[in-house]
């Protein structure tokens, strides 16, 4: 794993975002953009509902089979003139894709956006090796100025405000007039596209990654909406595709379905303003298109998914939906979780890839509230797949010593009801007395966590168990 | 297991899990149900209990979860229905029971049919028994939060509204984000209480932001965490078991509060 992570850090990232005033503010637009757009989305197609069950059922089915679709892929890309890469691993993913770059004699690789190329850390590795990669989506082109990693997994710059866009423009765009006027959106969108139409026509290679792959056809499928993509496949003289191996679709058709849910699900859009296929390189007589395809296949992981319970988080599709509903997502954003994919999502995928004890937090750092499950297009059960892994971080004794002898009391007394009933009567007589007076408390022990931020309302004092039985002796009596 | 009497002239035999959270902290939210059960025609039992298992499921302790709902099972085999105030409680034995003992021969048919006959308290009124109105009167604005497990996993949204709306004297006034969560869950309230908190001070605002006096939801722990924030922050919102109000027992002071500051809060 070469991508520095902070995961195990969870708490402090997760403290120091919640007291940085300039993230809550663009945490705000997370909240208020995405949600109801889906929504509107959603509620203007009568079949949507239907549509994530279909969506659900076509990545079932392809994770099943996904042996035989793979093969039948590679024999497409191959007949039309393509390279397909196996990679276990993001070591030979890299490797791979330094070799395809060398013999492309390639300086500068141009880039569209790809979270398995930020899983790899491809772009500090090319680097490393002479070459130069440029990201060409502007949230991603932002962030690599920053040197950071995404905090969206479609909005990788979400946690910026146009202030700090700006003092990094000026910062590294030194050739242009330090007096030129950058105060509205619009002149830093203006200079990013000027700078960038530099870059995709001295591109050697373009890198991009996939939406989606197409079995029956061989053909990748990427969507964006600054249309950066289509010139990162198609002016460069080599075309490499970047995709984890549960990209895969068996058909055109079960691509179209996927996308009607996709960009939907995403920004509450119908579709991407871009969606682009490409088979292989290009034919005598094409306008356009690469000279050289290569698809890059990456495992990282994900075949030891298969077969169990986190199979179920292979149907994901990227759409980051979940996170725009989740409300530690909100709070917190993306970096606190401290590796390449933040939110529900990366709450689930993220130990599997990095380890469950290194990112063991992110499962836990969940209330539970579902909202994720209500909107994934794919249906994944995010809260009950965390669930699994806090059942595995028990069972490998990773939860804290506190919590699990807190369990381990408690589960004592509630095995036990005369003992519960005893011991719970006596302890809420305590505190209902204790706490009669202003009828809660502002600071418990065994609680800090609970009463530094909010009050701990007290008992009423008798259990209802007890009244219940002395109410009843009394009737019968 | 005791030999229970059967139902008397047709009347279900409803089993109150009157949950933990009720039982040590609020009893008058299980009074407020067992009146509710019995006013629309229920005989109503609360089994000696504990706890569903919740707590441990959570946390990934599946041994004692089962365990104890092996109990939970045992327990209220003999009633018609069982039925909790609480959405989350109910919620873990009709989705998560099941679940939990899938691959259990011996135990999932068991399983099941305590899930089919288990029930929120609010949609087994009115989903269940056809409950459209209640006989209560509270003066004034209140607002509902939708807790989570009730609204998600059991479909909990018009029936507490349905029933609110025939309570006299009572106007709701929604919030926004009604259905978002306040950042309870459970241990997560304590375990990562930060977020926690940043997440019921946004549930704070919103209630605020309706100038309705009482707050009111269906779960214990929600509403112990927003009339815990609420307090902290000094706002003289009333909060409370929707059940209170729905039963006209809204004699106990509100969650969080003394009775002498009830006293003054009702006078003023
Ligand atoms: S888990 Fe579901 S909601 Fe989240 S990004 Fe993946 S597909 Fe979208």
């Amino acid at each position: 794993m070469t991508v520095h992570t902070t995961s195990p850090q969870f708490k402090q990232n997760a403290a120091r975002a919640l007291h940085d005033p300039q993230l809550q503010k663009a945490l705000n637009n997370v909240k208020q953009g995405f949600i109801d757009k889906r929504q509107a989305a959603a509620d203007k197609l009568p079949e949507f509902e239907a549509l994530r069950d279909s969506a659900r059922d076509i990545k079932n089915h392809t994770l099943e089979h996904l042996d035989l679709y793979l093969e039948a892929y590679e024999e497409k890309v191959k007949a039309s003139g393509g390279h397909v890469h196996f990679a276990r691993n993001a070591d030979e993913a890299r490797e791979i894709i330094l070799n395809i770059c060398r013999d492309a004699g390639a300086k500068t690789v141009t880039k569209g956006k790809s979270m398995i190329s930020e899983e790899i850390g491809i772009n500090h590795y090319l680097e490393a090796n002479g070459i130069r990669p440029v990201e060409t989506d502007l949230g991603e082109y932002i962030i690599q100025l920053r040197n950071e990693l995404p905090s969206h997994i479609i909005a990788p710059a979400v946690h910026l405000n146009a202030t700090q866009v700006e003092q990094d423009f000026r910062r590294v765009h030194t050739h242009l007039d330090a007096k030129r006027d950058l105060s509205e959106p619009v002149q830093l969108l203006t200079e990013a596209r000027a700078v960038l139409r530099e870059r995709f026509l001295a591109a050697d290679v373009g890198i991009t990654g996939a939406n989606f792959l197409v079995a029956e056809t061989g053909t990748s499928i990427i969507v964006t909406n600054e249309g950066n993509g289509d010139l990162t496949q198609i002016l460069p003289k080599t075309h490499i595709v970047l995709a984890s191996i549960e990209k895969l679709v068996p058909t055109l058709e079960d691509a179209s379905q996927l996308l009607r849910v996709l960009a939907r699900s995403a920004t509450g859009q119908e579709m991407s303003v871009y969606t682009t296929f490409s088979t292989g390189p290009r034919r005598s007589g094409d306008a356009d298109g690469p000279e050289n395809y290569h698809v890059v296949m990456i495992d990282n992981g994900r075949s030891s998914m298969l077969g169990t319970s986190f199979e179920e988080m292979l149907r994901c599709i990227r759409c980051g939906a979940c996170m725009n509903h989740c409300p530690v997502y909100h709070a917190v954003g993306g970096h606190a979780y401290g590796w390449v994919y933040p939110g529900p999502m990366g709450a689930v995928l993220t130990p599997s890839l990095i380890g469950v004890d290194k990112a063991g937090h992110l499962p836990n750092a969940s209330t539970f509230c579902g909202r994720c499950e209500s909107v994934c297009p794919v249906r994944i059960p995010l809260p009950k797949l965390m669930r699994h892994w806090r059942e595995r971080e028990f069972e490998r004794h990773l939860t804290p010593a506190s919590v699990r002898s807190g369990l381990r009391l408690w589960g004592f007394f509630a095995k036990r009801p005369a003992l519960y009933r005893f011991a719970t009567r006596a302890a809420m007589a305590t505190l209902g007395f204790a706490g009669r007076q202003r009828g809660r408390f502002s600071w418990l022990p065994l609680a800090k966590g609970w009463t530094k931020h909010r009050d701990f309302p007290a008992p009423e004092g008798e259990t209802f168990q007890a009244r219940w039985q002395r109410e009843r002796n009394r009737r019968a009596a | 297991m005791s030999a229970l009497p059967s139902s008397r002239r047709g009347k279900p035999r409803v089993g109150l899990f009157v949950t933990c959270l009720v039982d040590l902290m609020r009893p008058s939210v299980g009074f407020a149900a067992v009146k509710l059960l019995e006013d629309a025609g229920c005989i109503v039992e609360a089994p000696v209990q504990t706890c569903c298992g919740q707590p441990a499921y959570n946390s990934g302790d599946r041994g004692t979860t089962r365990d104890l709902a092996m109990r939970m099972i045992e327990t209220f085999q003999g009633f018609d229905y069982v039925v909790a105030p609480s959405g989350s409680c109910a919620g873990m034995i009709r989705k998560h029971y099941p679940e939990l003992f899938e691959e259990d021969p011996n135990w999932r048919a068991k399983a099941n049919a305590l899930a089919d006959k288990t029930f929120e308290l609010t949609s087994f009124l009115v989903d269940v028994l056809g409950v459209t109105q209640v006989d209560a009167t509270y003066h004034g604005a209140v607002t509902y939060h939708d807790s989570c497990s009730g609204l998600r996993e059991l479909g909990v949204k018009p029936q507490p509204r349905m029933l609110l709306s025939s309570v006299r004297g009572l106007t709701l006034v929604e919030m926004n984000d009604s259905d978002v969560c306040c950042g309870f869950g459970g241990t997560f309230a304590v375990k990562y209480s930060d977020i926690s908190a940043s997440i019921v001070e946004a549930k704070a605002r919103n209630v605020e932001a309706t100038h309705a006096p009482t707050l009111l939801a269906g779960d214990l722990g929600c509403l112990m965490n927003m009339a815990g924030k609420l307090s902290r922050d000094g706002k003289p919102v009333k909060v409370r078991h929707v059940a209170e109000v729905l039963a006209n027992m809204t004699h106990e002071p509100a969650i969080g509060l003394a009775k002498d500051a009830a006293l003054k809060q009702n006078q003023s």
